[in-house]
């Protein structure tokens, strides 16, 4: 997997569940300040993107991980760990 | 070898009544919002309620429990004598000794009733509500009165805005009795369990401290493995979902019961929203919602309605009852 294939997926999974266009979440973007996503939708991208990358991101993950890039970075660096 | 006579059993039990109760005082969340850092937009976004009820200083989870069970009771037909057990689900009681369902049978003139209260916190009706339609089925009881009563706020500090936003005060009750002979059971098999690995995501960790909670682990544990219970509960009734008339989960958070009804297939207009002017009342909150929506003709009698209940101790019971 791509560091652009983990955007675009995560892209989906943010407008399935938020609401916000997919091309709206670029890497810079922070999460709770510029999407507008609070704590339990968090959580729900959680368990999508654990579904559609097979990378489990603990509740304790995140709160550290605030901007798109963040979660690009989580689930490239453990992809390979549980695949 | 001894041999014993065995009550004589019945071939299912079904629930007859509802009955709910909720105190005077209707708190806002601009009235919350007076105390806390929080706003009517913030609290509505985050678990759909604009407004629920608080007990009374003096009002205690037996008040609540009579006035519900009471009302069960009326409606009913049957008249006090004619119950056998009592069960009150409740994790709030002000009380451990003496139980509470006791007390509130004296007070509804049930005379010298079988009577236990029950602990699975917000999954204690449901939990009752088995254990109540067991007994009638092995014939230990012929008709029980079940309750789910709690004053939750007495449990929560007023300055947390984590817990005081959600948390309230109510009661609701069923009766449950046998079906008649040749008719199908109108209370389904449960399933049940819990994951006490996780018991610490929920929990008042001793008699002088408060409620807490942590939302985010509540949230993903709820909306990640209460679905497939909540199915294999209408499996075991022989009820496809897309059959239900209402899905009536515990009233814990509109997000947390949305998420749960997506994830089940059951369309929003038939999931049951009592949390929006009641809050989260733990055990009272299954019961309480279904009195409101037999009071509000919103419940068609003869059709299977799902139950769902889930909360600390990560305990769960799913059923499917037939509308009385």
């Amino acid at each position: 997997m791509t560091d652009l294939e983990i955007l675009e997926g995560l892209g989906e999974i943010v407008e399935e569940i938020a609401g916000v266009p997919a091309d709206e979440v670029t890497p810079n973007k922070s999460f709770v300040d510029d999407l507008d996503i609070d704590s339990l939708s968090m959580v729900e991208i959680a368990v999508a993107a654990q579904d559609k990358f097979g990378v489990e991101i603990p509740d304790n993950q995140l709160k550290d991980l605030t901007t798109v890039q963040d979660v690009v970075n989580f689930v490239a660096k453990n992809a390979g760990d549980s695949a | 070898m001894t041999s014993f006579t065995t009550f004589p059993p019945a071939a299912g039990a079904r629930i007859i009544s509802f009955g709910g109760y909720q105190p005077a005082n209707v708190v806002t969340n601009d009235d919350l919002a007076a105390r806390v850092d929080t706003s009517d937009e913030w609290i509505r976004s985050r678990v759909g309620i604009v407004s629920r009820r608080y007990a009374g200083p003096d009002e205690t989870v037996a008040d609540m429990a009579v006035v519900a069970g009471g009302k069960a009771l009326a409606s009913s037909g049957l008249s006090p004598a004619d119950i056998d057990l009592v069960i009150v689900a409740t994790c709030s009681a002000e009380v451990a000794i003496p139980n509470t369902s006791a007390m509130v049978a004296s007070r509804l003139g049930i005379v010298a009733p079988a009577a236990y209260d029950l602990n699975a916190a917000c999954a204690g009706f449901c939990y009752a509500l088995a254990s109540a339609s067991d007994s009638v089925r092995a014939g230990t009881a012929r008709y029980v009165l079940v309750i789910g009563a709690e004053k939750m706020t007495a449990w929560i500090d007023p300055d947390d805005r984590s817990t005081c936003i959600i948390f309230a005060d109510g009661a609701g009750a069923a009766v449950v009795g046998p079906v008649a002979d040749g008719e199908p059971p109108g209370i389904g098999p449960v399933v049940w369990g819990s994951a006490g690995d996780m018991a610490d995501k929920i929990a008042i960790p001793n008699r002088r401290s408060y409620m807490y909670q942590q939302g985010q682990a509540v949230f993903r544990w709820a909306t990640t493995t209460l679905h497939p219970i909540a199915a294999q509960a209408c499996e075991r009734a022989g009820v496809a979902v897309s059959d239900l008339s209402a899905f009536v989960p515990h009233q814990a958070n509109l997000r947390i019961i949305e998420a749960i009804a997506r994830r089940l297939g059951v369309p929003r207009e038939l999931l049951a929203d009592d949390i929006v002017h009641s809050g989260n009342t733990s055990s009272a909150s299954v019961p309480l919602t279904l009195a409101h929506m037999a009071e509000r003709g919103d419940l068609k009698s003869g059709s299977p309605v799902l139950l769902l209940g889930f909360g600390a101790g990560m305990c769960y019971a799913a059923q499917v009852i037939t509308v009385p």
